[in-house]
Parts: C-alpha cells; structure tokens; sequence
C-alpha cells in the first residue's frame, strides 16, 4: 500500500488544483470497480434469480437475470431440503464433500508439515535433492500422472475408496513448499534451546515449533480444503458408486440434456456455495496469505 | 528353574538394550531428519516416480485387452498425423495465449489502481473480484454453459438482442465459443492473479518512488521503471502457473459443452484428448503419448519464457 507510484506526491497540492483532479481520479476509479464488481457478481446473482424459479424454465427458455420479483419462490430450495428422493441425494453428496474434505485436509497437513519441518530445520545429504523433487513436481502437471496413476490406483484395489481419492495427494508439493516458505523464517535456535531442556527431537517438533506453525496451518488449511471442496476430475475418476459421490460429481451427473433436475442443480449450486463464502468472509485474511507465499519471493 | 529365570533376564536385558539401541538411533539428530522426509519419499516414489516411468514406457506400446505390443515411436508418429489431437494442440496453444493476454495486463492494472491511494472500499473490491475462484468449476460451468445457451432466452442472447442482433449459437462457432471459455477464465482468474500482483506490489521498497520523485519521474516512468522491474519475480510466477493452467485446461471446456464432446471438436484440448484415450476409449499407450507430448511443450514454452525473462541469468551472476 506504501509502494503506490501515485500516492508519493507532494502533500501540499492536495488543495490545490492538484486536490481537485486528485478527487476526479478517486471517483472515477472507485467508480470503475464498482463497475466491475457489478458485472463480476452477475452470473451468481444470475444464477440466485434462476434458483427462484422452476429448474425447466432455465432449461427451455436459457438462463438470465430475472427481475420479475412477483413470480420468485423458495419452492427449489423447499424441495432440496424436504426430505424427498433428490433431497436426501443432495444432502448424501453434501456429507460426502464435508467428510472427503476434512479427512484431505487433516492428513495433507500433518504430513506435509512433517515433511517441511525435515527439510527446513535440519541438515542432511538429501536436503537439497528432496527440496529440489519438491520443485520439480511441480512442474508436471496432475493431468499428464492421471492415467497411470488411475491404473494403479486400480492394481491396489482402491478404486472406489477415499483412500483412493486422498493418498496421492496427500504429501503436495505446494503444502511443503509453502510450510517450508513459513519455518525458514523462524528462530532455529529454539531447537537448540529445546534440546537443552531435554526434549527429544520428535517433542520439539510437536511441543515447540508447532504451535508458532499455526498461521501457516490456518492459511493451508483454508486453501486446501476449498480445493478438496471443489475438486472434480480425479473423485470422479475414482468414485464409481453414487453413493460415495461428492458435490461437484453429484451435481455434474444432474446435468442431463433433457433437463428434469434442474430444480436440485440450480438450486443445489446456489445452497453449495454458502459454507464457501461463509469460510471465505470468517477467514479471508488466510486466503491471501496462503495464495500468495510462493509468489512474491518466486 | 533358576537357571532358567536368570537365562530369561538376560535375554530381556539384552532386547532391552537393543529396543535402547533402536530408540537411541530413532531419536538421533542425525536420523530425525530422514524419518520426517520419509512420507515424502514414499509418496514420491509411489504415487509420481511409479505412474511417470509406467507412462513413459506406455507411450511406447500398444495396449489392447488381448495385449500389449512394443510400437517404438509408433503411437508418437501416428500422433502427429492425427488431425483431432492436433486440432486439441492448436486449442490448448490459442486459449493459452488468449489468457495470458486477458489475465497479465488487466489484473496488473487493477491491482497497481487498488495498490494506489485513488479507490476507496479497497478491501471490498478486492475480495469480489476473489469470490469467482471459490466457485467450482461444475458450478460455473453450468451458469455459463446455461448463459451461452442458444435459446432466446440467455443472458447473452438477450444482450443480442438488445443491440437488435438475432439470436446465435453460442457453442457451436469457434469465436463465440472461445469468447465463452475466455469469459469464464477471466471471471474466475482475474480476482487471483491481481492478489497476486497485489502483495507483488507491497513488498516493493516505497523509497524508490521516492528518489524516482525527486528525480522528476513521471507516473507512466515511474510504473515502467520502478514497478514493472520490482515486481519481475512475481511476474514470472504468475506467467509460469498462467502456461500449464493454459494448456492443461479441461474441465471448463468438460462442462461448458456438458461432456467431453464438442462439435467439430472446437472444444477439445490436449488434456480432454488425452482423457478421451485414455478413459473413454481405454487406449492407455495412445493417451501416454498424448500426455507426454503435452509435457514437452509444457516444459518447452516456460523454458523459453524464463531464458527471455532472465530468470537464469541472474542466478548466475
């Protein structure tokens, strides 16, 4: 915020002439956002009038902004919730998306947070190897393992298991490295200090360090359970049996050519959305951190 | 029976000394490293060097469930006679382009406005524009695969119409249709990638624009010769996620067209091809080629883009 190019001048214009183009400028680029926040929010407020109305309507007529307060009814959501077929379908993929995603980001932290603890606080041979596999994973995209993964997934009879879904991702690169990102600006010397107190290697890791990890833990949790949350292709993959799908399967399957369940799919995204923003309103100050580790020191 | 209870002392002494022994090791400074890295390279040998080498050798073998033959280059060669896959590298390389045009200059534009003292509401910019990312793609796929419908009643078709223009079809023409996959890009990745840029632009030192004041700098010189070299490392990150989410786009294009199928393939993309092989049609060797080849000029392009950025070259120095 200090760093603005536009903000370093000189204070003394500001009642000047300078002070009134200065004002000019502050409405028409506030203006500008607000703009362009109007017409980024458009396809979810689109999307919430198209709730309101029978899923059939958006399927013959095309979706688009309706206005038309006087014919809005909860009806979508009355049916989600009511305890009938598509009902009790919807709210099965729900817990589903709830369990896969916590079970994800419980292990994926743990062990990450291991690994990183391994190669930024110590001193080994492997360390810069093992640091450098973690970069280069990177750079290979999950796209081209997803074959071969998916057939050994099936050699060792976990198709169709959460095991399955989580395990190859469960030591991911990015975790590492962001952790790693975090440690390496922490005092080393508090390990020495615990080994004079007597703790073993394994108590400084868990009594010591971890709980000045905690900012860390926040942002990666934050971030890994809203990829957990919206992952799609490889569940899909791995999932066969309707009954262990999760949201984005279960509403992708709804998306039928003749339209029968779009009541449940528009209604359905709309409801799936609401612990998305309520995490993202409680803990947006995580979202940046986590996002934005890797990018600023490259 | 004495001798006995003394033999059985001795021998729980001794395999008290070696469980000593065993955790005396396990607790070393020198072994604890290697047991926290362990998980990773299980993992790492498991679930990427395995599947890497299995397609490696796939693409070099035709695998039919009455067996496999060695084809050498076969699967390579026929590739590149493949009009659909090279019509799926064609796709991928243009909508690439197109999202690292749309998604740099304008997220940096937004950001540099909300880095400066002119926009009031800041925060509430910046977390609206974030929001899209949250969507998942099924979610935004579908508002937009039903906003682009032909029918006369979408979104777009009534902007149309508006201007007086009759109805089209969206999906089915190749400008429209990428105008459709950009638009979604561009919703959701413009929020990010200005984040990005934005905690780029906070970590540049506030007394450069100083001296650059001082030294009578204009705000266009001050942007292109302060801002834009500051903010190079996080540039770069953002071109090199920018190419492989470019090129290895699927799902945007699974969901737009409700499936992996598009007419005249104008939707299809390396990554939907190689799922079409390898899924659909079950031609393991065929999509590990397809893969690999996606690797390539994965690996290529940003090779390219961190010689002409200089990336190495000030390792060096």
């Amino acid at each position: 915020m200090d760093a603005s190019f536009i903000k370093t001048k000189p204070v003394k214009t500001r009642n000047t002439i300078g002070g009134t183009k200065r004002k000019v400028l502050t409405v028409i680029s506030t203006g500008f956002f607000a703009v362009i926040s109007i017409l980024v929010a458009m396809p979810l407020i689109i999307g919430f009038t198209a709730s309101l109305r029978p899923g059939a309507e958006m399927m013959s007529q095309g979706l688009h902004l309706n206005t038309n307060v006087s014919m809005w009814n909860l009806d979508n959501y009355s049916a989600l919730l009511d305890g009938s077929e598509n009902s009790v379908k919807f709210f099965m993929w729900f817990k589903n998306s709830l369990v896969l995603t916590a079970l994800t980001v419980c292990l994926t932290l743990i062990f990450c947070y291991f690994i990183a603890y391994g190669l930024s606080m110590y001193d080994f041979k492997l360390k810069n190897v093992l640091f450098f596999i973690v970069i280069a994973t990177m750079m290979v995209p999950f796209e081209i393992l997803m074959l071969p993964l998916y057939q050994e997934i099936i050699g060792m009879g976990l198709i169709d298991t959460t095991a399955g879904v989580i395990l190859p991702g469960i030591c991911g690169a990015s975790t590492i490295f962001f952790f790693k990102q975090y440690m390496s600006s922490l005092p080393k010397e508090l390990l020495d200090a615990g080994r004079i107190d007597g703790a073993t290697e394994y108590g400084i890791c868990l009594k010591i360090m971890l709980p000045i990890t905690k900012p860390a833990f926040a942002a990666m949790a934050i971030l890994s359970s809203m990829g957990s949350w919206n992952n799609l292709l490889w569940p899909m993959l791995i999932y066969k049996d309707a009954s262990k799908f999760t949201l984005p399967i279960g509403l992708n399957t709804l998306l039928t050519p003749y339209g029968n369940n779009y009541d449940v799919l528009i209604a359905g995204s709309m409801f799936s959305l609401i612990p998305v923003f309520i995490v993202f309103i409680v803990f947006q100050k995580y979202f940046v951190d986590g996002m934005t580790a890797g990018a600023v020191k490259g | 029976m004495v001798e006995h209870t003394s033999s059985f002392n001795v021998a729980k002494e001794t395999e008290m000394k070696k469980k000593n022994v065993f955790t005396r090791f396990l607790y070393s400074q020198k072994t604890a490293p290697y047991v926290f890295v362990l998980p990773f390279l299980l993992s790492f040998c498991i679930f990427w060097v395995y599947p890497f080498s299995s397609t490696i050798v796939m693409s070099f073998q035709d695998i039919e469930p009455t067996g496999t033959t060695w084809v050498k280059f076969g699967n390579y060669t026929k590739l590149l006679g493949d009009a659909v896959f090279l019509q799926a590298v064609r796709n991928s390389l243009l909508y690439m382009l197109l999202t690292l045009v749309l998604l740099i200059p304008f997220p940096l534009m937004f950001a540099v406005l909300l880095d400066s003292h002119l926009v009031k509401a800041k925060g509430f910019w910046k977390a609206l524009l974030y929001i899209p990312s949250l969507t998942s793609v099924v979610i935004s796929g579908t508002l937009f695969r039903m906003m682009f419908s032909e029918r006369e009643g979408s979104q777009f078709n009534i902007i149309l119409s508006m201007f007086g223009h009759e109805k089209i079809q969206w999906l089915k023409m190749y400008p429209t249709a990428y105008f459709a996959l950009l638009l979604i890009a561009c919703w959701r990745w413009t929020g990010v990638n200005m984040l990005y840029f934005i905690s780029g632009l906070k970590s540049i030192d506030a007394g450069l624009y100083e001296s650059a004041d001082i030294d009578g700098a204009t705000p266009w010189q001050k942007f292109i010769y302060v801002t834009i070299p500051m903010l190079r490392p996080t540039l770069i990150y953002v071109l090199t996620i920018s190419i492989y989410a470019g090129l290895a786009m699927f799902l945007e294009s699974f969901m737009l067209w409700g499936g992996n199928s598009s007419p005249y393939n104008i939707g299809t993309t390396i990554v939907g091809y190689l799922y079409r092989r390898g899924i659909e049609k079950n031609q393991m060797g065929y999509a590990s080629a397809v893969g690999l080849i996606l690797l390539f000029i994965a690996l290529a392009i940003n090779m390219v883009q961190l010689i002409l950025s200089g990336t190495f070259k000030k390792e060096e120095s």
